[in-house]
C-alpha cells in the first residue's frame, strides 16, 4: 500500500516521457517528412489575413501545375516575423533547410545568408524567355551579389508614401505638399487653424524608423541615402543631421501621446479627422480600407514630400537554400512566384504590388496603379527600416537610438550616437 | 484600552483589504475584459463590468493556445516527476550518505540553481542540436530536469536532515542497506516534500519562457507561454483575447496552487525552500 | 566498515549521473559561453577567432549596454527594497492571529502561481496611458494627461518594478511570517513585562532574529532580479528609450535578432559575473554553516 503511489509516480513519469514522442514532431520526424520525394516546405511568417490569402494564391498556382508535388506550409506566427527569422536560422545552421523561405530582399539576404554561403544562384531562371527584363534592375540588384541573382521578388511595398484626410486638406485650402518646405508650410498652417498636422506612432520603434527612412532621401537624395548605407558617408554628417533636425520639426508638429500609439492608431488619427496627415508605408492602404473609406475621397495617398521621384523599396523575396531537399521544386515554385498570374494573385491578396513591371494594372485600385506606375519609373532604393538597405544589428541601434531622440535628445548627441553604433555593427567597417 | 483595540483592529483590517485590492486589482480587470467583445474591450472603460457578457474571447483564445497547453502539459508533467525523483534520491543520499567531499560536491552543483540562462543558451542550443533535442518537448524535459536538480536536491536534502537517523541505524539492522532503506523507509514518508517539490517544479517549468522561447521554434511544440506571448505581437491589439488566453494558460498552475497550496505554505515555512 | 565504505560508493554513484549532467550543463557550458565570448562570431557561420577581451572592452562602449547595467541597479534596489517592507508589513499583519488570516495569506502568495508572462501582459494593460488607471484616476478627478506611465521615459521602470513586487512579495511575506511564527512567544511575554513597548519588541527582538530570512530573501530575489527577461520583454519590450533595458533582453536581441554570438555570449558571463557576486559569499557562508 504504501508504495503504490510511488510505483504509479514512476509509470506515469514513463509513460508522460512517451507521449510526446508520439505526438510532438521531433527533429527526426522533421527531417523524414524532408527527404520525402516531391514535397515543397515554403516558410514564412504569412500567417493570416491578406498575406496567407496571398500565399495560398502561390501555393493554388503550384499544386496545379505540379500535381504530384506535396506542399508544407510551414509559415510561423509571432512578432511580426522574428519568431520565424529565428526558426529559420536555427534550422538553416542545424543543415534542415526549407525548400524556399521568405526574405527580405537586399541586407537581409544578401548579407545574412547569400554572404554566408547558404544559397544558390538562381541566375540561369531569369535568362528565360527574357525574364531578368521584366524586374527593374534596380530591384534586381537588391537580390544579386557578384553579378548573380539570388531571390525572386514577390511583390513590393511602398514605404515613401504621405496619407492625408481629404476634407482637412480641403477645408484649410493645402495642397498636396511635394517639397520639405511645402510640408513645414502645410504644417505651419494647420497647426495655426488648431489642427495637428501629423499624426506619428513611437510606441514601437520601427515607425519612426520609417519616417527617418524618408527624411534621409528627402534631405540628401538618392545617392547620399546609397552611400550612406554602403558604408561610405560618416552619420555624423551634416545632411543626417538636418535629416534630423527635420524629423524633431515633425515631432513638434505631431499628436503628443505619440509614444503611446502604434502605426494604425496614428492612421486612424487620420481617418478620424484628428490629425492631417502620417507617412506610412503602402499597407497603410488596407487600414483606411477596413475604415470603409475611399481612396480620393476620404484619404489620399502621395510620395512622401521631398522624396518625389523616389521609391522606396520594401521588398518580399523567395530563393533558393543551398542545402534545399528538392531543388527543382523550389525552382518551379519560383518560376510560379515570377509569372505574370502569380503576381497578379499574390499582390491583391496581400495588398502590395507586383514587382514585375509588365503585369496587367486593370485589377489593381488607384493608390496601387500609382504607385506600380512610380515603380515603373522612379528611382529605387531599399528601405533600412525593414531590413533591405543594411544588417539587423544597426537597424535594432537606429531604432533605439532614435527612440531615445524623439522622446527628448539632441540632434548632435544622436548622430555621434549614431556613427559609433554604425562602425560598432560593421557598416562602417572596423 | 477597549477603544485603542478597536482602532488597532479596525486600522490593521483596513489596511489588509487595501493590499488585498491591490493585489486583486489586475485580476479583475483580467476577468472583466476577458468576458467582453472587442469593440467593447477596446474602449477606455477598462474598470467596467462587461455590458454584455460573452464567451467569445475564451473560444478564440482556446483555439490559440491549445495546442500550446497541450505542450506544456507534456513538457510539466513528465518533467516535475523525474525531477522529483530524481531530487528525492539525491537528497537521500546527501543527507543520510555522506562521503568525503559530499557537501562540497553538493555546494558546487547548488551554484547552478543561480546561474542566468543567458549565460548557457548559445551552448546549450547548439549541444541540442547536436544531439537531435532541439525543437522537440523530450529535449525541454531533459533541459528542466537537468536545471531543476539543483533545487529539488536542495528541498529533499533539508526535509531528510529532519528525519532522525535512527532510522538508518533500525533499518541496518534489520539488514537493509542503502537502498533497501530508500525504498522501504525514507521514500513512503516523503510525501509532503514530494508535494513541495512537484509544486515548486511545476508552477516554475509550466511558467518559464526564455528556454521555451529559444529551445522550440515554430506552434507545434511551442509551450503556452510563447503562445501567449505570440497572441501579444500581432499588429491590432484584442485585448479581450489576451486576458482571456492569459487566464486559460495560467489556470493549471493555479488549480495546482488552490488543491495544494497549503501544502507549501506549509513547507515553505517550515524552512524547506530555504535558500 | 566494509560495508559502511561500500555504501557511501553507493551514493556517490546514484548522485553521479545527474549531478555530472549539471556540472556539464553549467560549468561545461559556462566555459564553452566563456570560450565564445572571447572570440569572433558574428553572423551564421561560427567564428572561433580568439580576440581576447575584446568583445568585452567593445560590449561596454555600447551606450545601450551601460543604459541596461544602470536600469539593472536601479530595478534590483527598488526591487528589493519595496519586497522586503511590503513582505515584511504583510507579515507583521498577518502575524497578529486575527480572522481570515488564510484567506489573506493565500490571496497574497497567489500572484507567485501566474508567470511573469501573465503578469507583464495584465500590468502593461494597466499602466496603459490612455486605457489603463488613468481612467480610474481621471474619474476621480485627477488630470491625467502627463501621467504616461508606462510610455513615459521616466517613469516606465518604475511601472515594471511595481509588476515584479506585486508579483514576489507573497514569496517574502510567506518567508518573514514563518520566521516570525519561529520566534516564541514566550520571549515576547517576557519583553512585555518588562515594560518594553510593541515597537521596542519589534525593532529589538524581532528585526534581529529575521535578520538570516532577510538574509535568504535578499538572495533569492536579487538573483531573480539581476537576470530578468521575461517579464520586461512582455511588459515593454525595453523601452522606451531604454529606460526599461535590461542585459536579458539585450543578449536575446543581439544573439537572436543579430546573430551576434561573440557579443551575445559576453552578456551572458557578465549577466553571470553580476550573479556570483551575490550568490558564491552566500553559497560560501551556508556551506561553512553545513559543516
Amino acid at each position: 500500500m504504501r508504495h503504490t503511489w510511488i510505483v504509479l509516480l514512476i509509470a506515469v513519469a514513463i509513460i508522460g516521457l512517451s507521449l510526446p514522442g508520439c505526438s510532438g514532431k521531433g527533429k527526426n520526424d522533421q527531417a523524414a517528412d524532408q527527404a520525402a520525394p516531391q514535397e515543397l516546405t515554403i516558410f514564412s511568417w504569412w500567417t493570416a489575413g491578406g498575406e496567407a490569402d496571398g500565399l495560398n494564391e502561390l501555393i493554388k498556382l503550384f499544386e496545379a501545375k505540379n500535381p504530384n508535388a506535396k506542399v508544407v506550409n510551414a509559415a510561423v506566427a509571432g512578432g511580426a516575423g522574428t519568431n520565424a527569422k529565428a526558426v529559420l536560422k536555427t534550422r538553416m545552421l542545424g543543415g534542415d533547410a526549407p525548400g524556399t523561405f521568405q526574405v527580405h530582399g537586399g541586407a537581409e539576404l544578401i548579407d545574412t545568408w547569400v554572404k554566408a554561403q547558404y544559397m544558390a544562384s538562381i541566375t540561369a531562371l531569369f535568362n528565360e524567355d527574357n525574364l531578368g527584363s521584366k524586374f527593374p534592375a534596380q530591384l534586381l540588384d537588391m537580390v544579386s551579389s557578384n553579378g548573380l541573382i539570388y531571390a525572386v521578388p514577390a511583390n513590393i511595398h511602398r514605404s515613401n508614401n504621405l496619407w492625408y484626410n481629404v476634407k482637412i486638406f480641403q477645408d484649410n485650402g493645402i495642397e498636396v505638399p511635394k517639397t520639405l518646405d511645402e510640408w513645414l508650410a502645410a504644417c505651419a498652417k494647420l497647426k495655426q487653424a488648431g489642427i495637428t498636422p501629423i499624426a506619428l506612432a513611437s510606441r514601437n520603434s520601427w515607425p519612426v524608423t520609417h519616417l527617418f527612412e524618408n527624411l534621409l532621401v528627402a534631405v540628401g537624395g538618392v545617392d547620399f541615402y546609397n552611400d550612406l548605407f554602403a558604408g561610405k558617408i560618416a552619420w555624423d554628417d551634416p545632411k543626417v543631421m538636418q535629416a534630423l533636425s527635420t524629423l524633431e520639426k515633425l515631432v513638434a508638429y505631431a499628436n503628443t501621446d505619440h509614444s503611446t500609439l502604434t502605426w494604425d492608431q496614428a492612421c486612424g488619427l487620420v481617418s478620424q479627422g484628428k490629425a492631417a496627415m502620417t507617412v506610412m508605408g503602402d499597407w497603410a492602404k488596407g487600414f483606411f480600407l477596413s475604415q470603409g473609406q475611399k481612396p480620393g475621397v476620404e484619404f489620399g495617398a502621395a510620395p512622401t514630400p521631398g522624396t518625389v521621384g523616389t521609391f522606396i523599396v520594401v521588398t518580399d523575396t523567395f530563393g533558393l537554400p543551398a542545402k534545399a531537399p528538392n531543388p527543382e521544386l523550389t525552382i518551379e515554385f519560383l518560376r510560379v512566384v515570377a509569372s505574370i498570374e502569380g503576381q497578379v494573385n499574390f499582390n491583391l491578396k496581400k495588398g502590395s504590388i507586383p514587382a514585375r513591371i509588365d503585369v496587367p494594372t486593370d485589377r489593381f485600385d488607384e493608390v496601387a496603379k500609382a504607385n506600380m506606375a512610380d515603380f515603373a519609373a522612379n528611382q529605387l532604393v531599399p528601405s533600412c527600416a525593414h531590413g533591405s538597405a543594411t544588417n539587423e544589428n544597426f537597424v535594432i541601434a537606429l531604432n533605439n537610438q532614435l527612440n531615445v531622440f524623439v522622446n527628448g535628445d539632441e540632434v548632435d548627441k544622436t548622430a555621434t550616437a549614431l556613427e559609433a553604433a554604425a562602425k560598432d555593427s560593421g557598416l562602417r567597417g572596423e | 484600552m477597549n477603544a485603542r483595540r478597536v482602532i488597532s483592529q479596525f486600522v490593521l483590517y483596513a489596511l489588509l483589504i487595501a493590499f488585498a485590492l491591490f493585489f486583486i486589482m489586475p485580476l479583475y480587470v483580467m476577468i472583466v475584459t476577458s468576458l467582453k467583445s472587442l469593440t467593447e474591450a477596446q474602449t477606455t472603460s477598462m474598470w467596467a463590468w462587461p455590458q454584455a457578457l460573452t464567451l467569445g474571447a475564451y473560444a478564440e483564445a482556446g483555439g490559440k493556445l491549445g495546442r500550446g497547453i497541450l505542450n506544456s502539459l507534456l513538457l510539466t508533467i513528465p518533467a516535475t516527476l523525474l525531477s522529483s525523483l530524481v531530487g528525492s534520491l539525491n537528497g537521500y543520499c546527501l543527507s543520510k550518505w555522506k562521503f568525503r567531499g559530499s557537501d562540497l560536491l553538493f555546494t558546487v552543483v547548488l551554484f547552478g540553481m543561480f546561474i542566468p540562462y543567458q549565460s548557457v543558451l548559445i551552448p546549450l542550443v547548439y549541444f541540442l542540436q547536436k544531439i537531435g533535442l532541439y525543437n522537440t518537448i523530450p529535449g525541454l524535459v531533459f533541459v528542466h530536469v537537468i536545471y531543476g536538480v539543483p533545487i529539488t536536491t536542495l528541498i529533499f536534502r533539508n526535509y531528510y536532515a529532519t528525519i532522525p537517523n535512527e532510522m538508518i541505524e533500525a533499518s541496518r539492522i534489520d539488514g537493509a542497506g542503502l537502498l533497501r532503506t530508500y525504498w522501504y523507509v525514507f521514500l513512503p514518508i516523503s510525501l509532503p516534500s514530494f508535494v513541495v517539490v512537484a509544486i515548486w517544479q511545476f508552477t516554475n517549468i509550466w511558467n518559464e519562457f526564455l528556454f521555451a522561447v529559444t529551445l522550440t521554434n515554430n506552434p507545434a511544440t511551442q509551450p503556452v507561454t510563447v503562445a501567449l506571448q505570440n497572441l501579444t505581437g500581432s499588429m491590432i491589439s484584442q485585448w479581450n483575447v489576451q486576458m482571456a488566453g492569459a487566464l486559460i494558460a495560467s489556470l493549471p498552475t493555479l488549480i495546482v496552487y488552490i488543491l495544494l497550496g497549503r501544502y507549501f505554505i506549509g513547507g515553505m515555512m517550515a524552512g524547506s525552500v530555504k535558500g | 566498515m566494509k560495508e559502511s565504505g561500500r555504501e557511501r560508493w553507493l551514493s556517490l554513484l546514484l548522485l553521479a549521473p545527474s549531478f555530472l549532467l549539471v556540472l556539464l550543463f553549467v560549468y561545461g557550458f559556462i566555459s564553452w559561453s566563456g570560450y565564445i565570448s572571447m572570440s569572433a562570431w558574428r553572423g551564421l557561420v561560427p567564428d572561433y577567432t580568439f580576440v581576447g577581451l575584446k568583445q568585452y572592452a567593445s560590449l561596454l562602449q555600447q551606450p545601450r549596454f551601460i543604459q541596461d547595467l544602470i536600469n539593472t541597479g536601479l530595478f534590483t534596489a527598488l526591487f528589493l527594497v519595496g519586497n522586503l517592507f511590503f513582505g515584511l508589513l504583510l507579515a507583521v499583519l498577518l502575524d497578529r492571529k486575527l480572522r481570515g488570516e488564510t484567506f489573506f495569506r493565500n490571496l497574497f502568495l497567489f500572484p507567485m502561481s501566474i508567470s511573469f508572462v501573465v503578469t507583464g501582459t495584465i500590468w502593461m494593460w494597466v499602466f496603459n496611458p490612455s486605457s489603463g488607471l488613468n481612467v480610474f484616476f481621471s474619474a476621480l478627478g485627477f488630470d491625467t494627461s502627463n501621467w504616461l506611465w508606462i510610455v513615459d521615459k521616466r517613469m516606465a521602470l518604475f511601472c515594471v518594478v511595481m509588476a515584479a513586487v506585486w508579483q514576489m512579495t507573497g514569496f517574502t511575506m510567506a518567508q518573514y511570517l514563518a520566521g516570525l511564527r519561529g520566534i516564541s512567544d514566550d520571549i515576547r511575554e517576557a519583553a512585555r513585562i518588562d515594560g518594553a513597548s510593541e515597537t521596542q519588541i519589534f525593532t529589538h527582538i524581532l528585526l534581529p532574529q529575521l535578520l538570516p530570512v532577510t538574509v535568504g530573501a535578499i538572495v533569492i530575489l536579487g538573483h531573480i532580479s539581476l537576470k530578468i527577461f521575461d517579464l520586461i520583454f512582455v511588459m515593454t519590450g525595453g523601452g522606451p528609450a531604454q529606460r526599461t533595458d535590461v542585459p536579458g533582453i539585450y543578449m536575446f536581441e543581439t544573439t537572436f535578432r543579430g546573430d551576434f554570438f561573440a557579443r551575445g555570449a559576453a552578456i551572458g558571463i557578465f549577466m553571470l559575473l553580476m550573479v556570483a557576486v551575490l550568490i558564491v559569499p552566500y553559497l560560501i557562508y551556508s556551506h561553512r554553516m553545513d559543516k
